[in-house]
């Protein structure tokens, strides 16, 4: 039997199947790009009718967001505006304060400690380190929120907050103890470990050749990591940092616990008062008013909220791409 | 082939490049020389150790006070009884139904994403034709992992509440009621899938190209290849992506809240012994944690301890799993270098 024949048709067979194989691998993948474009155009499309009845002023301040939100529960417009209208700088500047206060902390932190897990921790300490980032970064987010609400908030609460401070500012909030403070320091320690990871890996593959040739140069340990590792690692810091601020922009349940649940813009202006005021970030309230979603103009506002963090996301997930670029020069990964 | 001959064995070893150094073997300085260093220096390197230090104490804190508080609160009888409505701690039943919730959720999740994440990182790591196309899925995936887990909760309670989907929770007035074990755990599947397709990929891009090319000789085709070679030879890189998901789905109590009804007690939907609970509404024990809190209707702390010292102890058990998953490839490298395509994403 000549070998050539079956051959030639058994492959012309076995190509089919092939091509088959990469349809089917190829119809999947659009399946998912199509359903998650479908959720961003239907999300946007179910909250156009906020953004439209607002305009620009949605993103604005003015009145009390909680009222708003009420008044849209009730289905009883505030008198002299239409049942649409919502300005949501409170809780815009409640997401913006607890973030950014968090990723910057966390960014302080989670550089120190990578270089100590890189360059100081003796062998032993690293393989403790090693589990405990791990965990910390595995610990669900609503236990931090219990942790937050049933020990961290009672003791800011009679500790730190004297009756002087509380009477001083009684008419416009409460302050219980779910504040500021409290949001930021849980949240700073949820994404810690995410930035430490990232650091600490780039950090390791900066190619040992670069650090040698300064420390024989005579430059100590520190300048080395600072002035060659650190500087190499720029841009998974900067990765790293895009992540953890994506991470706290989207935290909804230990923020909805800790953070007060008051849609308050907290004010700097207030001094020291401003770290126990309480605050309302979007994605918190989101999740909290998720029980009146089947309401017109509840749910309309509910998903244009929705829609500010999407974009957000979108936008930082494509900084951290971009912040990524200048590491594939070398060779790392990040 | 161990009984080589010795000729063969010595090639190699006389090509051999000295091994490149890695972190521990990097000739240091002798320590005592921090005191020559600047000031600042030795500040920094203090502050480094402090850093690093604290954060070690941090999570002992959490950990022992999550393990005192679980465990002083933790009672067998909590395991199998159903939470009750009650105004007391002592008559508000267990966590069963919540425990139920979270493996049904995590069955469903993991069920979807996990084919779903592995077919999609094979195809953009092996096909990944045309190239615009493997892009926007690529840019698409990196978006769901950047969003938060609560607007793809609203997102599915906008989608599952379309009457035609109605099959998976059950008829309302308008629509469907959109929320049901079975719509919590498919946008689940969408929470885990990131996971499984940067952990998929990072274990193919680690496959020599030589085991292709070896499979190619033989006569096999690329799908044969991919299927009995590639996908074999990622296991544990698959299986580390899976208990990450899994790691997810668990931790998630936004979704669950959202689409699962919000009830604390499991609710079937229909006579159907199995479709009837996924059809039907729950909880999950994040959703018990959170409706036990202070922040929710319960306000049985005692309770919510005990739930989240059990949630605790899942988290741990799986990311005990996926360092032994990931840690028998990496033995002797660098964990540093090899934990952030594993868990981070």
């Amino acid at each position: 039997m000549p070998v050539g024949v079956p051959n030639h048709r058994r492959r012309l067979r076995r190509t089919g199947s092939d091509k088959r194989a990469e349809f089917t691998l190829g119809a999947l993948a659009v399946a998912v790009l199509v359903l998650i474009g479908l959720m961003l155009i239907t999300v946007f499309v179910k909250a156009w009718p906020s953004f439209s009845h607002n305009g620009l002023a949605w993103f604005g301040s003015g009145g009390d967001v909680d009222t708003q939100l009420r008044a849209m529960n009730e289905v009883t417009p505030l008198p002299g505006h239409s049942i649409y209208y919502f300005r949501a700088w409170s809780l815009i500047w409640g997401t913006l304060l607890t973030t950014i206060l968090a990723v910057l902390l966390a960014l302080a932190i989670s550089v120190m400690a990578a270089v100590f897990l890189t360059e100081f921790a003796p062998a032993p300490v690293r393989r403790v380190l090693e589990p405990v980032i791990r965990l910390l970064a595995g610990v669900p987010s609503v236990v931090y929120g219990l942790i937050g609400i049933l020990a961290l908030t009672p003791w800011i609460n009679q500790h730190l907050i004297s009756n002087a401070r509380k009477k001083s500012v009684d008419l416009l909030v409460q302050l219980n103890g779910a504040d500021l403070t409290t949001a930021t320091l849980i949240l700073t320690v949820m994404i810690t470990p995410i930035m430490v990871a990232i650091i600490a890996g780039a950090l390791a593959s900066v190619p040992p050749s670069w650090r040698e040739g300064s420390v024989a140069l005579g430059v100590n340990r520190w300048r080395t990591i600072y002035r060659i590792s650190l500087r190499t690692a720029r841009p998974a810091i900067v990765a790293a940092a895009v992540l953890a601020t994506a991470r706290a922009l989207g935290e909804a349940i230990m923020l909805a616990m800790v953070a007060g649940g008051r849609g308050f813009a907290a004010n700097p202006l207030d001094g020291i008062t401003f770290l126990f005021e309480p605050v309302r970030p979007l994605a918190a309230t989101i999740f909290q008013e998720s029980g009146a979603i089947t309401n017109g103009p509840v749910s309309h506002t509910i998903y244009a909220m929705a829609a500010v963090l999407l974009v957000s996301a979108a936008m930082l997930s494509f900084a951290g791409w971009a912040a990524k670029q200048p590491l594939k020069r070398y060779g790392i990964r990040a | 082939m161990s009984g080589a001959d010795p000729t063969t064995e010595q090639i190699p070893a006389q090509n051999e490049l000295p091994a490149t150094p890695t972190m521990a073997e990097i000739v240091r300085p002798p320590r005592s020389s921090t005191s020559t260093w600047p000031l600042i220096d030795r500040l920094c390197y203090g502050l480094c150790w402090a850093t690093g230090i604290a954060l070690c104490m941090i999570a002992l804190a959490i950990v022992v006070f999550m393990f005192v508080k679980g465990i002083s609160y933790l009672r067998p009888s909590l395991f199998i009884h159903s939470p009750a409505p009650s105004l007391h701690q002592s008559q508000s039943g267990g966590f069963l139904d919540p425990i139920v919730g979270t493996l049904i959720i995590a069955a469903i999740g993991t069920l979807i994403a996990a084919p779903t994440g592995v077919a999609l990182a094979v195809w953009l790591s092996e096909y990944g034709r045309p190239a615009w196309l493997a892009r926007a899925v690529e840019s698409a995936i990196e978006m769901i992992s950047g969003a938060p887990s609560i607007v793809l909760a609203i997102f599915g309670l906008l989608i599952f509440s379309q009457g035609f989907l109605s099959f998976l929770s059950q008829p309302a007035a308008e629509g469907s009621l959109g929320s049901s074990f079975l719509c919590a755990g498919i946008i689940m599947a969408l929470l885990a899938l990131p996971l499984i397709v940067a952990s998929t990929r990072a274990g193919l891009s680690q496959v020599p190209d030589h085991m292709r090319e070896a499979s190619y000789a033989l006569g096999k085709t690329k799908a044969t290849t991919i299927r009995r070679v590639l996908l074999r030879a990622i296991r544990p890189s698959v299986a580390s992506g899976v208990v990450l998901g899994l790691g997810r789905i668990i931790g998630d109590t936004a979704i669950v809240t959202v689409l699962a009804g919000g009830n604390l007690i499991n609710q079937a939907n229909g006579n159907v012994p199995i479709l009837s609970t996924l059809r039907g509404t729950g909880s999950s024990l994040t959703t018990y944690v959170y409706e036990n809190s202070p922040a929710g209707e319960g306000n049985a702390h005692q309770k919510a301890y005990a739930a989240a010292f059990v949630l605790l102890v899942m988290v741990l058990a799986l990311n005990a799993l996926v360092t032994r998953l990931t840690g028998e490839r990496t033995a002797r490298s660098n964990w540093l270098s090899r934990m952030r395509p594993a868990w981070i994403r």
